[in-house]
């Protein structure tokens, strides 16, 4: 019998000079910070990459007053096409160290490198090309009445997509003519961290761009500040509704992307090979730690057998392991906090009755890991129908007519995205208009593009990002 | 049924009869194929396309690629089909097929020599008792384009002269045109002319143009008796792309499921480089299956293929590339 064992092929570490500690990135230079460092790990072995800054209050006011010296003095009185040049620079300087910025991701996130080289670090270099055209164009923009930017902005980003995350915060708010203080997630600062780097490679008026690291507490210091005029942040629902407290009476706009719960929905005159691939990149495309991923699959009875059969043959091909290893499909979970977490929802899971399934497959003895789960014989009453379990964990229903589709994935509080799979053009355009869900993709699932507004419905958040649509969230209009 | 390399001899009646039992149909007309292959899920010409580019990131290294290029080579039909063959042509080809590389005599043989059917006694009388296969292109190649008493002819003509293997051509016109019981009773009819040669069906996936023809012409060819399905005569343009390939892997995965037989699959025409190959290898190994990894139920169509996969071999064995001249060319350019 013969056997293609696709050999080791990893991606070299040789191109990455991490230093042993990172200070914060204010007013264009890194300083010590005041607050107690931390460790960041890398979660596929647990090797400690890089002690990190932690800002405190005293820190978090020197950021803010850096960025609004660099509104007043420089930014803002700059012209939209010399920001735009800027932001081409920046995106440059992105591809041109675009391995550096993949060996990187992958090894302080944990995602697979054919991940963090095809999607996240090209999708950031775009958000910053994308961006750098709107900054001379914003009065042709139709964004209302003599746009203009509000001031410093606050930015908090999650540990999914921690530089992919960076761009889609700080190019459209430089771009509009804002200054940024920006707090990566505590598990992953160090793109953020490198990026800092590419600000004073690219000769950016120093305060413009401030990155200060830290944990929930630095964030909630940055979001409640006085001197931030306007918030945007991704991540958890839970925070994001705390941080709509913090800011109720006061005059800070929020931007909010949380979490969500997305059906993709597959009909039983879809292109089954291919809705079995959009079903596999929506759930386990960056080990399922996507706000938007398919994490409930709504699968027309009729044909149900066939795509769970087909599916789970899909996923016996699935490579989990080394991130950097080029072969890898599925990397490591994030965090030992977020790998609790899985493992909880799919205890639940099993105990709510739905079946449990995984591939064969050999998970390395360190770091945190978690085979790719399939649970089929779902109700949309189990907890695992219901809440966003941020990981490699399929939760399979069933449904007999369109109309039965669209109550259950409307059925919940979230509304970030959907998909829908079928080759009819009819049923498509009346589900999107059914659907509450802020992004619809049809016959394909999880495409992200910077002229591609992305937001969601409910309690996945408010506001959008990318496109035309996300520059109205950076600039106040007529007389406000 | 058997997944045996023996191939059985099936009369054009058997296959009407197998089609019908498959079909769950009393009588085998084009009604009843046209529900059958429209029945078929479409294919999403985007997705087919993104998998395929998925699977051309996966990085084969070291003893990966070693096993995967001794594997390419050993699943080569090597190829001659112009009009300028001769005889001396055809056994420059058999020397190569038969010595691949003399400076190694590890080197895997290519699985047969592909010749046109007038060539095929000189191919079978240059290879003796070897065990590479003499495969033969039939039934009017590469247009098809003739009646059907000629084109068994064709056949007959490939057979007698000892063809191993028969690559046939379906007629594309009745295919577009949704006479679909015609093409489906030419290739039974050739597959029993065939006798005890196995038998491949050349769709022309480049005439056919939709990803969705391709799916329902795999499945007509496997329901008229093919041994194989193959993408493409050489002759036009796109032949083998990893695309169509990746279907047709699928239809023969989803055929293996369905009656227990397994059909080979032989992209053919366009594939040069030592890298395409071992992607179209990958998307064996993980979309038909292992059992799809050897040369009787894979095949490629090349002739240019098999020295680059030897430039690749030798340089895995010595550390550094030799260069064209090194390996020794038995199909130059006539121009």
């Amino acid at each position: 019998m013969p056997t293609f064992d696709y050999a080791p092929a990893p991606e070299s570490r040789a191109i990455l000079d991490i230093k042993p500690s990172y200070g914060l990135f204010i007013n264009g230079e890194f300083v010590d910070g005041h607050g107690a460092s931390f460790k960041t790990v890398s979660p596929s072995t647990e090797e400690v990459l890089a002690e990190v800054s932690e800002a405190d209050e005293q820190d978090v006011d020197a950021a803010v007053a850096a960025a609004r010296t660099a509104y007043g003095r420089v930014w803002s009185r700059m012209s939209g096409a010399d920001r735009g040049k800027y932001l081409f620079r920046i995106a440059r300087i992105l591809q041109e160290r675009s391995r550096e910025f993949a060996v990187l991701e992958s090894l302080d996130n944990g995602k697979p490198i054919k991940e963090s080289r095809d999607i996240d670090v090209p999708l950031a270099a775009a958000h910053f090309f994308y961006h750098a055209g709107w900054a001379d164009k914003l009065d042709h923009a139709s964004l209302g009445d003599d746009p203009r930017p509000y001031g410093v902005v606050g930015q908090v980003i999650p540990w999914n997509f921690p530089l992919l995350m960076m761009a889609w915060k700080i190019a459209p708010a430089l771009a509009t003519g804002n200054t940024v203080v920006l707090k990566p997630a505590e598990t992953t600062p160090l793109t953020a961290l490198l990026f800092a780097e590419v600000c004073q490679q690219a000769e950016l008026p120093p305060g413009v761009v401030n990155i200060i690291t830290g944990a929930g507490s630095t964030g909630q210091t940055l979001v409640e500040h006085e001197g931030v005029d306007k918030v945007a942040f991704t991540g958890s629902t839970g925070v994001g509704k705390a941080i709509a407290r913090a800011i109720a009476g006061t005059r800070k706009k929020a931007t909010l992307e949380l979490g969500g719960k997305a059906a993709n929905i597959v009909f039983d005159d879809a292109p089954i090979d291919q809705a079995v691939e959009g079903i596999v990149n929506g759930i386990f495309f960056n080990q399922g730690h996507v706000c938007c991923a398919g994490s409930r699959l709504l699968v027309q009875e009729s044909v149900a057998d066939e795509v769970e059969e087909k599916l789970k043959r899909r996923l016996g091909h699935l490579r989990v392991g080394d991130p950097l290893d080029k072969n890898t499909d599925i990397g490591a979970i994030n965090s030992a906090e977020q790998l609790a977490r899985i493992t909880e929802m799919t205890e639940i899971g099993e105990a709510e009755g739905a079946q449990r399934w995984s591939p064969a497959c050999e998970l390395p003895s360190t770091g945190y890991w978690f085979a790719p789960t399939v649970f089929t014989g779902v109700s949309q009453t189990h907890r695992i129908a219901q809440e966003e379990i941020f990981g490699p964990v399929l939760s399979v229903l069933t449904f007999r007519t369109p109309g039965e589709a669209v109550a259950k994935a409307n059925n919940t509080p979230y509304g970030l995205s959907a998909g829908i799979w079928t080759e009819k053009g009819s049923r498509i355009l009346w589900m999107a208009d059914q659907l509450k869900a802020g992004v619809v993709w049809a016959n394909t699932f999880n495409k992200l593009d910077p002229t591609s507004p992305f937001g969601g419905f409910k309690e996945s958040g408010y506001g959008r990002e990318g496109g035309r649509h996300g520059l109205e969230a950076y600039v106040k209009t007529g007389a406000n | 049924m058997s997944t045996s390399t023996d191939t059985a001899v099936v009369t054009a009646a058997e296959q009407t009869s197998r089609a019908r039992e498959i079909l769950g149909v009393s009588r085998l007309t084009n009604q009843a194929l046209t529900r059958w292959l429209h029945g078929l899920p479409g294919v999403d010409q985007v997705g087919c396309e993104a998998r395929a580019a998925g699977l051309g990131t996966r990085s084969i290294k070291t003893t990966a690629k070693a096993w995967a290029i001794d594997t390419a080579i050993s699943m080569i039909d090597l190829t001659t089909l112009e009009g300028a063959d001769t005889d001396g042509k055809v056994r420059g080809l058999v020397t190569k097929a038969l010595s691949p590389d003399p400076s190694d005599p590890s080197t895997p043989h290519p699985a047969a020599v592909c010749v046109y059917g007038d060539k095929v006694a000189v191919a079978k009388q240059a290879l003796g008792t070897s065990e590479v296969k003499v495969a033969a292109v039939a039934t009017a190649f590469p247009s098809g384009r003739a009646s059907m008493p000629v084109k068994l002819a064709d056949t007959q003509d490939a057979v007698s002269a000892g063809a191993d293997e028969i690559d046939m051509v379906i007629d594309r016109g009745a295919f577009l045109s949704g006479d679909y019981l015609t093409v489906f009773d030419q290739i039974a009819a050739v597959k029993e002319v065939c006798g005890p040669a196995r038998l491949k069906v050349i769709m022309e996936t480049g005439e056919l143009v939709t990803y969705d023809n391709v799916r329902r012409a795999s499945w007509l060819s496997m329901l008229a008796g093919g041994d194989f399905i193959k993408t493409s005569t050489g002759k036009v343009s796109p032949a083998a792309t990893l695309p169509v390939t990746l279907i047709m892997l699928e239809a023969v995965r989803d055929w293996l499921e369905l009656t227990g037989e397994q059909i080979g699959v032989k992209p053919a025409g366009g594939i040069r480089t030592s890298k395409d190959a071992i992607t179209f290898l990958v998307a064996v190994n993980e979309v038909a299956g292992e059992q799809w990894l050897t040369n009787t139920y894979f095949r490629f169509g090349a002739s240019s293929l098999l020295n680059d996969l030897l430039l690749q071999r030798q340089r895995m064995a010595t550390g550094a590339y030799s260069g064209a001249d090194y390996i020794a060319d038995d199909s130059p350019s006539l121009y």
